[in-house]
């Protein structure tokens, strides 16, 4: 029988807890702050340090290595708070993505190694993957070379979430041993200090970290590879699948966050002596986001719900996780861009916060790949 | 799952292998469909044994109790039938009004000899209903009806017409929208009555649609004389009924936006959209044509992400009946299916354009017919603009414009 599409009591709480944290000690103007400040961390230490006392930075990690098991649904819960107040935090980069990565694709020698850690908050992590503008897992060209003792990366890596504070990068390159040619994946955990390594932080339209790499001759030694071995392009797609779900679930709490607050403009602001969200034309379209975003909330639940599941094939996992990054995408670019329109020359200020969620909302959108991206996906998971 | 549970399971699994005729778990064609009543046609002779096998077990709608002849099943049960009943191809035994609209209203409004006299009947499908709502004049703005009912020595005399009556030439009865007081404001002088279709005075004709079918008529009622017990709940009480009525009637519409939700299935069915577009195309493995690809894409997405929300929605309204969640089902579900319909077209080319004779299949002449007729679906039981009004209103709690400049005056 499938899983249940209704939230627990337990999960249920977390999410208030979690609602009840971003809405107190980590609200947009925190964001703004930041971003005023021009901030180097370009987040607050002393706000991850509250997060991971909640066990944040541990949700989905298995207790075994430190973390509370509360599943990728339960980091996902999270997220979906976060991404109301848009919170800049580490939990993108260095949980979703780096301990993720780690999780599912790491020896257990570096689980037990890294995990308790990143849980602990004292390590930052970064994922380096993408090359051009957009993203493509398919085209790796960075490259790694078998050394004596290990590994020399070469290559160039852009738009790394959190590229300039991590303590450690992933870095993911073709690896050329000798033996079978160029073509296996290797990840690899480099020091962010490692010499060849150059980090260039790039400032982009919605004041998240992110850095563009450059890698000369980076010496890493043969157990800083996650696993010890090749990493298949499925077990990558898998372990970014889990990263898709996460990102749409965050997605999805900014989502909600613009269309309440853009109801609530609705019933309040007068023109022509009346709200103007009595007038049918504004009112339809405010149904037609409610409706996007209902389906929306469903394919999420699913989607988080099939990655706790045991007996879900990976196979299942990516066309959930690609129809919901794809429809997640879709919809934000929808209410995003209705946000602004219907708050009118004051959604156009800056003053005025509305505006953070439409710079959220792009970068989101091509964050682990855009819709259209996944759609293509979607139709060959599916064989057409 | 508990005991009680794997043991209904088991049961139920076994009961319907040893009574669900092999023809009826083949997929069923449209002129098969059985709609019961006094003059019902089993195209297929199984599929009367398979009515009756059901009925007698109430399980043609389990979910009602067993003294008006249901099944008596809990919620949780009633899944497990479903879930059976699907994993064996099964078709509905008995499709009809009686059990999707009028059945649930009747068990919540209903006085226990109304329940009596009309449930066991629709379970069993000896009595085939008709929805008597529109009228001419009274189409999105169903409560301006004008069809009146006056008491008179312990019978209400009916006269007026009614129109886009589903299938009243075939209906043995009608529940009917009537007004009973000409001076209150209008959603307040409405009641909700049951008579016979073959009284004196009612007439019916059939109206040919863009589809080339007839499946809504228009109704005369010319002096046909009702019960004064007939009228369900209050008299003058009927447009609460009325609008519960019509969150069954557009949930059960919503369905038809499952129609495309194959893509959890996600087999190799030769009648999935892409299948078609790509036999037409000669494709293999590949959709040639990149548009067309990312716009079945995209449909499949939203039918998968439609299918998981009718069931969260049915998971949260465990007991309480559709909720104000259906007029967002129903608006949904009749756009999507409206874009397959427009999607099969596309991925069949002119082959989907014939209209009858000799140069098509049955499925290419079925796919210009089925098409037009989705045109209705944003249509019957509340168009689109009206469910989006009833969200924007009821859902969103957005300010009504009509009340504001109404006080202003």
């Amino acid at each position: 029988m499938a899983a249940s599409m209704l939230l627990s009591e337990e999960q249920q709480l977390l999410r208030e807890s979690a609602r009840g944290f971003c809405r107190e000690q980590a609200p947009i103007s925190l964001h703004r702050k930041l971003r005023d400040s021009r901030d180097p961390d370009g987040f607050d230490r002393d706000l991850w340090r509250r997060m991971v006392d909640l066990g944040w930075s541990g949700m989905a990690v298995p207790e075994e290595f430190g973390g509370y098991g509360f599943g990728h649904l339960g980091l996902g819960l999270v997220l979906q708070e976060t991404g109301r107040t848009l919170v800049d935090s580490p939990l993108i980069a260095t949980v979703l993505l780096g301990a993720n990565a780690i999780l599912e694709l790491g020896s257990d020698r570096q689980k037990a190694e890294i995990l308790p850690r990143v849980v602990a908050g004292e390590l930052l992590l970064a994922f380096a993957l993408d090359e051009g503008a957009l993203h493509d897992p398919a085209r790796i060209e960075a490259t790694a070379f078998a050394t004596e003792n290990g590994y020399a990366l070469n290559g160039a890596k852009t738009f790394v979430l959190d590229g300039h504070v991590a303590d450690r990068i992933i870095v993911v390159a073709r690896v050329n041993d000798g033996s079978n040619g160029a073509g296996a994946l290797g990840l690899f955990l480099i020091d962010a200090a490692a010499p060849g390594l150059e980090i260039t932080r790039t400032i982009m339209v919605d004041g998240r970290n992110s850095a563009n790499l450059h890698l000369s001759n980076v010496q890493v030694s043969a157990d800083r590879r996650l696993g010890e071995s090749a990493t298949s392009p499925a077990d990558l797609d898998r372990m970014l699948d889990i990263a898709r779900v996460g990102l749409a679930a965050e997605m999805l709490g900014s989502i909600e966050e613009v269309f309440e607050r853009t109801l609530d403009y609705l019933r309040q602001r007068e023109q022509f002596g009346v709200p103007i969200g009595a007038f049918q034309a504004l009112q339809h379209r405010a149904a037609e986001m409610y409706s996007e975003i209902e389906l929306s909330k469903s394919l999420l639940r699913a989607a988080l719900a099939a990655l706790d599941d045991p007996v879900s094939d990976h196979r299942r996992i990516a066309k959930l996780a690609s129809a919901a990054k794809a429809k997640l995408s879709e919809v934000f670019f929808l209410v995003s861009n209705e946000g602004i329109q219907m708050h009118g020359g004051i959604g156009m200020t800056d003053e005025f916060d509305i505006g953070f969620f439409l710079k959220r909302a792009r970068v989101a959108q091509q964050f682990l790949g855009d819709a259209g991206f996944h759609r293509d996906r979607y139709a060959a998971l599916h064989s057409f | 799952m508990s005991g009680e549970f794997k043991q209904f399971r088991l049961e139920t699994r076994d009961w319907l292998e040893r009574n669900c005729p092999a023809s009826m778990r083949a997929p069923m064609p449209p002129e098969e469909v059985v709609w019961g009543g006094r003059d019902a046609e089993f195209v297929n002779p199984d599929s009367k044994l398979w009515l009756e096998r059901m009925a007698a077990r109430g399980w043609t709608c389990p979910t009602w109790p067993a003294e008006f002849g249901g099944g008596g099943l809990n919620p949780a049960q009633a899944g497990i039938l479903a879930e059976e009943l699907a994993r064996i191809d099964a078709r509905p035994p008995l499709t009809s009004f009686g059990i999707s609209m009028l059945g649930p209203v009747l068990l919540e409004y209903g006085t226990l000899e109304q329940k009596l006299e009309h449930l066991p009947k629709i379970v069993r499908g000896e009595i085939r209903w008709c929805q008597g709502y529109s009228e001419p004049g009274s189409g999105s703005d169903l409560a301006s009806l004008n069809t009146r009912a006056d008491l008179q020595d312990g019978y209400y005399l009916i006269n007026g017409s009614k129109v886009w009556t589903s299938y009243a030439d075939k209906a043995d009865w009608i529940f009917c929208l009537v007004r009973t007081d000409f001076e209150a404001p209008k959603h307040q002088g409405i009641s909700f009555v049951l008579f016979d279709m073959a009284s004196e005075g009612v007439s019916t004709r059939p109206i040919k649609l863009i589809s080339g079918s007839s499946p809504f008529c228009e109704t005369f009622f010319d002096n046909v004389k009702a019960p004064a017990a007939n009228i369900v709940g209050r008299l003058n009480d009927g447009w609460t009924i009325a609008k519960r009525l019509l969150q069954h009637e557009r949930t059960m519409i919503s369905g038809f936006g499952l129609a495309g939700g194959q893509a959890e299935g996600g087999g190799a069915s030769e009648t999935t959209l892409e299948s078609i577009a790509m036999r037409y195309r000669g494709d293999k493995g590949r959709l040639s044509n990149p548009v067309l690809r990312d716009r079945i894409a995209q449909f499949k997405i939203d039918s998968e992400a439609f299918a998981l929300t009718s069931r969260r929605s049915a998971e949260e309204s465990t007991g309480g009946g559709p909720n104000h969640i259906s007029s967002m089902l129903k608006y949904y579900g009749c756009e999507l299916n409206k874009r397959r319909c427009e999607l099969l077209l596309e991925a069949a080319g002119n082959r989907a354009l014939g209209w009858e004779g000799e140069g098509f299949d049955e499925e290419e002449l079925s796919l210009a017919r089925e098409w037009l007729r989705s045109k209705a679906n944003s249509i019957e039981g509340g168009t689109a603009e009206i469910q989006l009004n009833v969200i924007a209103r009821r859902v969103l709690d957005l300010p009504d414009l009509t009340g504001i400049l109404r006080e202003k005056r």
